[in-house]
This record gives structure tokens, sequence and C-alpha cells, in this order.
């Protein structure tokens, strides 16, 4: 198993490098320098050249790249022009936020959607599985932001159980106590999760419904509550520590649009006003962070598989 | 029956036909086809994405709803006799917008996943192939590439370059071509063991030769599932960045781009605005998963029975 796992990290190395490779030429090539936004739209190209040389913006990009990397091993992200900050600074003020929806919400989202899934392929084609599939379904096909459109219009201006926006506060415990304006956006993201797990859920504990061990435990006379909650539930639980390590991207992505659509001071708001702004090495940064992020996760979710599954492990 | 010998299981006699005829040929893609067609969700799916596509494409010359030219007049009107489904704060008919849009969202979903699946299938089939260091560098782009999340990149160009219905397929194409080209790889490593993929090197097929004719052909069942979920995946795609303000902009609207419009009125309770472009784009992105789930389970089923 050691040998595995140094491989994997190994693997993770490689893919980390080569994506920070790519985000850095994008960066580059989109935003050669950030000379314009320094000294004035109005700036003479002989004092952008100036500018350039002197802040090292005109060397070859092999060597901007490396600086760049030793800048991001040491924390250093780059720095907004625009605000006038550095990209940690700023990242610094909300990453905890983000983390805080993303987070809860994947936890509840697995809380649900595990049950659930067990429950549809216990119930196999009964009224209850069909209307929870049927759900499942519609709200799989749902973008992130007509949902929280449709929560909002209903939950918040019609019937005023919760907040439109989200906590403003910046204060983190105030936000987690605060569940009149983050129910909503909290529902959004897991509700998108939960069709998306539910879904596979449902076809794996099929599959494993379908083993000669659960026939096994049936036959020796085990109560059926103990037969699915310890035979069925660790077993089909394995293939969704892969699912969830594969869906960090569009956790991302959903939290972007979420926080967007609430309002919430997080890393996704950031990002968005920074499209507005135009503020590329701020982009580039959270896409650098993203792509280490989803990288980290599969890493996690691969040794977490291989610990958890003996037929792995010991194969 | 002996109790000794061990008894075969009975000939399954009553499949075949009274006469003793042969019945007809359950193998290969009559088998696929006819699996789907018996699947009710997956026609119901068909028939809504045929429905859409004709109502994108062939409704605006039957129906001549206002969309170009601004009518300040009739803004925000009501769904009614003359709108059936209301105006926006341009005067724009929604439904004709409808259409127009639906153009842009479809076209792009399906340019998107044509040039995912054509590029994955290559690169897929070389990488299966050839094997060695080809296929680990292969490999490695693809799981760099898909570690980036595609919606920053997509955004990010978007506001670089602005967006437009070729280059939002090229982007969209460009990471969509990662998994077809990892499930490729996958069956033609399967594939390439096979009695036929040598009676073809035997007979001197050259490796192009190879992976046109022989691997893809046999690897279309995986593509064709995967290229469905991928339409889907690019429409709820492009939605999210015109939703966001940076997806395509007049005269070419896109669903998602009439929705951002739409929500700023939202609290004046002009429904007419949101929710039928959001049921629309839900409807088609739930109709290609019919399809898509309908598919991998005729094609699966074609495949077992190999």
């Amino acid at each position: 198993m050691t040998a595995y796992l140094i491989r994997r990290v190994g693997t993770s190395i490689v893919v980390v490098i080569g994506v920070s490779i790519f985000v850095f030429l994008l960066l580059h090539i989109i935003y050669p320098s950030p000379a314009i936004d320094v000294l004035g739209v109005k700036a003479t190209p002989p004092a952008i050249k100036a500018w350039n040389r002197a802040n090292g913006f005109d060397r070859p990009w092999i060597v901007q790249y490396w600086s760049y990397i030793v800048g991001v091993l040491h924390g250093n992200f780059g720095h907004s022009y625009k605000l006038n900050q550095s990209v940690a600074a700023l990242f610094n003020e909300r990453w905890a936020r983000s983390a805080y929806l993303s987070g809860i919400s994947l936890l509840f989202a697995i809380l649900i959607a595990v049950p659930l899934g067990i429950y549809q392929a216990v119930k196999r084609n009964t009224l209850g599985d069909n209307i929870v599939t049927s759900l499942a379904f519609v709200t799989y096909a749902m973008p992130v932001f007509f949902l929280a459109l449709i929560l909002i219009s209903v939950f918040a201006l019609d019937l005023h159980f919760f907040s439109f926006e989200a906590s403003q506060s910046t204060n983190l415990l105030v936000v987690m106590g605060d569940w009149y304006a983050m129910t909503l956006p909290i529902a959004t993201l897991t509700l998108i999760s939960v069709a998306a797990y539910s879904r596979y859920m449902r076809s794996t504990a099929m599959d494993a419904l379908a083993q000669d061990y659960i026939k096994a435990a049936r036959a020796k006379g085990l109560p059926e509550r103990l037969v699915l909650w310890r035979h069925l539930v660790r077993n089909a639980c394995l293939p969704m520590v892969t699912l969830i390590g594969l869906s960090i991207p569009s956790l991302l992505a959903g939290n972007l649009i979420t926080e967007s659509v609430f309002n919430y001071q997080g890393l996704g708001f950031l990002f968005y006003t920074s499209l507005q702004n135009v503020d590329y090495p701020i982009l580039l940064a959270y896409t650098l962070i993203g792509a280490i992020l989803t990288v980290v996760g599969n890493l996690v979710a691969d040794i977490a598989l291989t610990v958890a599954d003996p037929r792995i492990r010991l194969a | 029956m002996s109790s000794v010998a061990p008894s075969l299981p009975p000939l399954d006699i009553t499949r075949a036909p009274e006469g003793g005829e042969v019945g007809p040929i359950q193998s290969g893609w009559r088998l696929a086809v006819r699996e789907f067609a018996q699947n009710r969700l997956a026609i119901i799916g068909l028939a809504i994405l045929v429905f859409f596509v004709v109502f994108c494409f062939i409704g605006p010359l039957i129906y001549h709803g206002n969309v170009i030219n601004s009518n300040l007049g009739a803004t925000n009107l009501p769904p009614s006799a003359g709108y059936p489904l209301g105006t926006t704060n341009q005067g724009f008919d929604e439904l004709g917008l409808l259409m127009t849009g639906g153009q842009a969202s479809l076209e792009v979903g399906f340019c998107a996943a044509v040039i995912g699946i054509v590029i994955g299938a290559i690169v897929g089939a070389v990488a299966g192939l050839v094997g060695g260091i080809i296929d680990s560098i292969l490999m490695r782009v693809v799981d760099v590439f898909l570690s980036i999340p595609i919606l920053f990149v997509v955004l990010i160009i978007a506001v670089r370059y602005g967006a437009s219905v070729l280059g939002l397929s090229v982007i969209i194409g460009s990471y969509f071509w990662l998994v077809p080209a990892r499930l490729v790889r996958g069956e033609v490593l399967t594939l390439r063991e096979r009695d036929f993929v040598s009676a073809a090197r035997i007979a001197g097929a050259s490796r192009r030769r190879l992976i046109a004719r022989h691997l893809i052909p046999n690897a279309l069942g995986v593509m064709i599932v995967n290229v469905t979920f991928n339409v889907a995946d690019a429409i709820l795609l492009v939605a999210a960045l015109g939703f966001l303000g940076f997806g395509l902009h007049y005269p070419t609207q896109d669903w998602g781009d009439m929705l951002s419009n739409g929500i700023s009125y939202m609290q004046d309770g002009y429904w007419w605005l949101v929710y039928p472009v959001g049921a629309c784009i839900v409807i088609v992105v739930m109709a290609c998963n019919l399809i898509g789930d309908a598919l991998r389970d005729s094609l699966d089923v074609r495949l077992r029975r190999r």
C-alpha cells in the first residue's frame, strides 16, 4: 500500500505543477503586465516599458513563472492592483465564510443523500421511490441559480420565513448562528448536491443489495434493520467517497453562483466582483487554489478509499 | 431423475416460434435500438428534445415576435392576447425571445459536445492503442485539465475576449474532451486484445485504419452516452455564464441572459420573465438526461450480451 500511496502523491504533485503552469500561462497571455492599471489608461508605451523593466514583467515567462511559484510557496498569491491589496490578504478575510458555507452544505448533503439513496434502493419502484427519484431528477436538471431564485421567491419574498440575503457579518460565529439569513444559501447548495449524490447512492445501493452477502445475512435470520446497517451501508458508501472527491469542482462552481445570488461575502463573491472589475490576479489565484483543492480532494478521497476498502488495500 | 449424475438445465425451447424457424437476430445495434424504444421515459425525452429543436429553429419562421426592435411603449406587459408570454423591460416579446434564445443555447450545447467527443475519441484511441510514454503524458494532461474548474476558466476567457457562439463552443468543447478520452482509452485497452484487432493488424492495417475502422466504432457505445450528458452539462454551463452576465449579449440573447434580466423584476411580481425561461432550461436538460440514462441502459445490455 505504501508504494501505491507514494505513486499517488507523486502523480498529484505532477498534476499540481501542470495546473500551475497552465494557470500562469493563462495569466501571462491575458494580462502580461499590470502597468496600465498602475500607471493609468493614458500611459505612453515607453512609460509602460520602463515600468515593466523596473518591476520584472519583461523577463521570459519561465523566469516569471519561477518567481510566481516561489511566491506561492511562501503564501504570496500576487497583488491586486485595482484593489491595492495583496491577493492573500483578500482571501484571508473571506475563506472561512466560504469554507463554512460549502462545508456545511456538503455535510448536510451526505447526511441526507446516503439514507435517501438506501431508502430508494430498498423500496425500489414503490411510490416513495418514484416520488423521490422524480424530485431528484428535476433538481439535478436545474441550474443552481434557478433553484436559488425559486427558493428566494417562495420562502423569502412570499412567505417571509427567511431572508433573501445571506448574513453580511464578518464574524464567523455570528454567521454560523444566523439561521434566518443562512438557511436558504445552505439549502440551495445542499439540494443540488443531494440530487447528484442520491442518484448515485441509489445505484450503488442497488448493486450492493444484489450481492451474496446480503442474501446470506438475511438467510441467517438477521433483522432487516441490521442487514441494512451492518452490511449494506458500509459497502454502498465506498463509491460515494470517490464521488465526493470528484465533485469538488462543481462544489466550487455552485459556491460561486450561490454566493453571488445571495450576496454572501465569500471567495466566490470576490471572484464575481473581480470579473466585473476585470481584476485578473485575483481570478487566476482563485482558479489555482480551486485546482489545488480539487487535486488534494481527489488524493484524500483515493487514500480514504484505500484505507476503508480492504479489497483495494490487500490487492 | 438420477440422483447421481448432475442434470443439465432444461433447454429454453419456449423462445423459438412454433414452426421451428429461428427468430430475428437479437444482437448489436438492433437490440440497442429496441431496448431504447421500449423505454417510455426515453421516448418522452426524445420527443421533448425534438419539440424544442423545432420550437427554437422553426418557430421564429412561423411566429413573428418582436425580438429586435426595442418597443418602450410596451414594456413589462403581462401575458395577453398580443403577447402570449408578456414582454420584457425593453419591449421584446418573451415568447419570441425564448425561441431565439433557445437557438444559441442548443447550438452551443450540441457543438461543444460534438467537438468534445471528436477530440476525446481520437486522443483516447491513440493513447489506448499506442500506450507507453505517450499514453502517460496524455493521461497526465487529462488529469491536469480535469482538476481546473471549468466555470472559472470559461468566465475568465469570456471576460477577456467576449463570448460568441463559436467561441463558447470551442472553449467548452476543449474541456469536454477530457472524460471521453479516458472512457475511450479504457474501451480501447480492452478492445485491442480482441481477435478482430489482431486479425486486422496481421492483414497489415495501419494504426490510423485500426483506430478509424475498428476501435472507435466499437467504442461508440460509451461515446454516445457521454455525448448526451455533455449536451446537458453544456446547456447548464452556458446558462450559468449568461446568468452571471458574461454570456452572449444582444442581439443573440440566450436563456441564461434572459433569466439574469428577469430576476431584477422578480420582486415586482413579473413572473413571466423568470419562470418560463427557467422551465425551458430544466426541461431540455431533463430530456437530455432521460435520453442519456436510457442509452446507458440499452447500450450496456448490448455490451453485456456480447
